[in-house]
């Protein structure tokens, strides 16, 4: 294993630890206030300091976390479940009816932004944590979708290709046995990017008021009550800040490494 | 007094040796073969001389070039003398241009970077080098983009770029080896004749022993980052004096012994195959343009037969081989495997193409890189149902092929081509099939290496009753191994009949076209060998 590899799988892990372990237990209650104790920077009481309201911004972290990682969970899940069947179909029957509804049914959905989807189904449903993984989730679907199908298609033009079809397999056959395993790495570093837009989405979501609402803990919105104090308690606006910031390189790192330690090509090579 | 003298030149990359003490001589206006299989140094040599090694590369030893060395050169050096002194031009045509840019641009670039010339000259004086190399201005404007062009005509652009600046010294490194014969003896003959006219040391670095001979004045013979022999290229071809030479020579028209043994009843019959193509439509409510691209053709392969389908690319071979193994429909006519209907798709049972295989071309896209050697030569069971023995059908299909059953463990990227190509032949083999279909199997091997492919197939042949279905380009090779020959040309069959009739007396145009343009080995050259 390599080091980008390990230091992604730690800052992941961090992550993903600070959220399993808010669900049971978290240094302060997230939604109890202490007004007196508002803006403290950080101090042996409250490592990262506490918030306007005097909450321990620790423990919004960590209940913060669990938001941002659901969200962008579901929303890859989302994206990759229907965008990638997808893509392989419109490769498999590349030049078809078929290939030309689904890749321009993506490039309407890709011609609104997710923020602009996002206001749209918060206008109709009114905003929630589950509104935003879906609009979230909604714009993935073309992503995967094409690169799916672009991995799929200069595959479908080589040789062993070939000889799965001589070997009489089926379209689907040969995209599950043979197109997808050779496409997963695309997918892979796709869905650490994904996954890592999906946080800075709901961020971005929360901080304009259509993602998560209050009481829940949520990295974006902390940014946003924290913008107006910035010059005040600078740490209120930084851990956050930071919270993201790692996480995302961390997934990005992350899915990097994974590619190349599932290749068997560069693995053996190592 | 030499134009480029290279002495004692040691490269090692990352530690690796890749070359140890190469030297060799070119004199101003020579041409000079290099020739070697893949991975003998012969394409790091011609990169060192240009100072285009990879990261992590460390030379010793000279290369002088009009009494600088190359070597001990700076960058900066290097780039004046690149494209201006010395040219180069590379294998696959395909990748050397740049497809965003007209022809006429790119050849002018090369002028305007090395302030050859002024921006409205350069484009005078590129449209003259393209006519130089047989593109001229009423059939080739300067206005086409390399994708209009085929691969012969990008190859002459490539060379036109080269030469643009008239340099001392080509290297032209595998310049044919992607095109067909005729094209092939063309490029050749162009080269000839621009080093000729143009007073420029041409230094053409191969693996075909035959392109060399009657090309170039001197050869050296390289092996395993060694030059082991090198001369003028007749003498050294008659003395042969390092075993490794001779061997490449055995190797070069190497014939498998072969004992036919051809029954009478048909296997595989196509009757009358029709398939068109709809090409893209001129203008957007033009009918689409049809390419007919296997037209009207009518083939038997008999049991235990070899046949050879012979064609330059586009002439329709893969479009019928695609159909022969039921991948796409036929427009009209039928194909028949002992009697049963061939059709495309789900409609053909399975038991039909079990009796069917095939091996193809590039030893590097043939398998999934993500499965192991045991599951790729599995995968036609698909067809029959996996027997009970599956791995033990496997482990005798490697062995039999020449590799060993443990090998079924590794991933393929673990191999090299040669293996990866009786990795093929195994998973052809191991639901027994009645007809196999070579497309080009042994075309992208070195020819020591393909020489024992031969010898392979020969001997699976006679020991299995295979039928072989044998397509290529390369017509020493269809030669070697088959007994009947059908020639191709634009869809249709030419000329047809035995191997050594067809080829000893050609009775089509095209067919002796095609025969005149293979490169090959003067016959008294050979008989000349030295006895010692």
């Amino acid at each position: 294993m390599r080091l980008p590899l390990i230091l992604g799988l730690v800052l992941s892990a961090a992550a993903l630890i600070a959220a399993a372990v808010s669900l049971v237990w978290t240094p302060y209650d997230v939604t109890a206030l202490a007004i007196a104790e508002k803006l403290k920077p950080p101090s042996a009481a409250h490592w990262l300091g506490t918030d306007h309201f005097g909450r321990d911004i620790g423990s919004m972290l960590m209940a913060g976390a669990q938001t941002s990682i659901a969200v962008a969970l579901v929303a890859v899940g989302i994206g990759m479940g229907l965008g990638v069947p997808l893509g392989l179909f419109a490769a498999a029957r590349r030049g078809s009816l078929a290939d030309e509804v689904i890749m321009r049914g993506n490039d309407l959905i890709f011609a609104f932004p997710s923020l602009v989807i996002a206001i749209l189904i918060t206008a109709v449903f009114g905003p929630s944590a589950l509104n935003a993984i879906l609009a979230i989730g909604i714009f993935n679907i073309p992503v995967f979708a094409r690169v799916t199908r672009g991995g799929a298609l200069s595959l479908w033009t080589l040789d062993f290709i070939r000889a799965a079809e001589v070997a009489g397999k089926g379209r689907a056959r040969i995209s599950a046995e043979h197109i997808l395993p050779n496409i997963a790495n695309l997918l892979i570093v796709q869905g650490t990017i994904q996954f890592s837009l999906g946080i800075l989405a709901e961020a971005g979501l929360s901080y304009v008021g259509l993602g998560a609402q209050p009481p829940t803990a949520s990295w974006g919105r902390m940014l946003a009550e924290a913008q107006t104090m910035v010059t005040l308690a600078p740490h209120v606006a930084i851990f956050p800040g930071l919270a993201i910031v790692f996480t995302v390189l961390g997934l990005n790192l992350l899915g990097d490494g994974l590619r190349d330690h599932l290749d068997p090509r560069l693995r053996r090579a190592a | 007094m030499s134009l480029l003298s290279v002495h004692d030149l040691t490269l090692t990359i990352h530690g690796t040796p890749i070359l140890s003490s190469v030297s060799f001589d070119i004199a101003p206006g020579e041409t000079f073969g290099l020739v070697g299989e893949s991975g003998s140094g012969k394409s790091m040599t011609a990169l060192a001389v240009m100072g285009l090694l990879p990261h992590g590369a460390a030379t010793t030893g000279t290369a002088e070039f009009l009494g600088q060395d190359l070597l001990q050169l700076p960058e900066r050096a290097l780039t004046r003398l690149r494209g201006n002194e010395i040219g180069m031009i590379f294998q696959e045509p395909m990748t050397a241009l740049n497809p965003m840019k007209r022809i006429g641009d790119q050849v002018a670039e090369t002028l305007l970077i090395h302030r050859a010339a002024a921006r409205h000259d350069a484009r005078d004086m590129a449209r003259e080098k393209l006519a130089r190399v047989g593109l001229p201005e009423d059939r080739f404007p300067l206005s086409l983009y390399p994708h209009e062009l085929s691969g012969g005509q990008r190859q002459r652009v490539a060379i036109a770029m080269a030469i643009a600046l008239r340099p001392k010294l080509l290297i032209a490194d595998e310049p044919t080896t992607a095109l067909d014969v005729t094209t092939q003896a063309q490029i050749l003959d162009l080269l000839n004749h621009l080093t000729r006219e143009e007073e420029m040391a041409l230094l053409l670095i191969t693996h075909d022993l035959a392109v060399v001979a009657g090309r170039t004045t001197h050869t050296a013979v390289m092996q395993h980052g060694r030059i082991v022999e090198q001369g003028e290229t007749e003498p050294l071809f008659r003395a042969r004096r390092h075993d490794y030479t001779r061997r490449l020579f055995a190797a070069s028209d190497h014939r498998p012994a072969r004992n036919p043994q051809t029954r009478p009843e048909p296997l595989l019959t196509v009757e009358n195959a029709t398939r068109d193509y709809l090409l893209p439509r001129p203008s957007p409510f033009a009918p689409h343009p049809v390419l007919r691209a296997v037209d009207g053709v009518s083939l038997t392969i008999r049991k235990g037969e070899s046949l050879g389908l012979v064609g330059e690319s586009g002439c329709g071979k893969s479009t019928l081989t695609r159909a022969i193994l039921g991948l796409d429909p036929l427009q009209s006519g039928a194909i028949r495997l002992d009697g049963a209907e061939v059709t495309a798709g789900h409609t053909m049972p399975r038991s039909l193409r079990a009796r069917m295989q095939v091996v193809f071309q590039d030893p590097y896209g043939s398998f999934n890189p993500r499965h192991r050697v045991g599951r790729l030569v599995a995968e036609p069971f698909h067809l029959t149902g996996t027997p009970r023995d599956a791995e033990d059908r496997v482990a005798g299909a490697l062995e039999e092929v020449g590799l060993q059953a443990s090998d079924r463990l590794k991933y393929i990227h673990e191999f090299s081509g040669g293996q990866r190509q009786r990795i093929a032949i195994a998973r052809a083999l191991i639901i027994r099939p009645d007809l196999i279909v070579l497309d080009e199997a042994v075309s992208a091997l070195d020819v020591r290496v393909r020489a024992q492919i031969l010898d392979l197939l020969a001997t699976l042949q006679q020991s299995h009753g295979l039928s072989y279905l044998f397509i290529s380009h390369d017509l020493s090779v269809v030669r070697a191994i088959t007994d009947r020959v059908m020639v191709m040309q634009s869809g249709k069959i030419v000329e047809e009949g035995a191997t050594e009739m067809v080829f000893a007396s050609p009775r089509h145009p095209y067919t002796e076209k095609l025969i005149a343009a293979t490169p090959r080995i003067p016959a008294e050259w050979k008989e000349a060998a030295h006895a010692d």
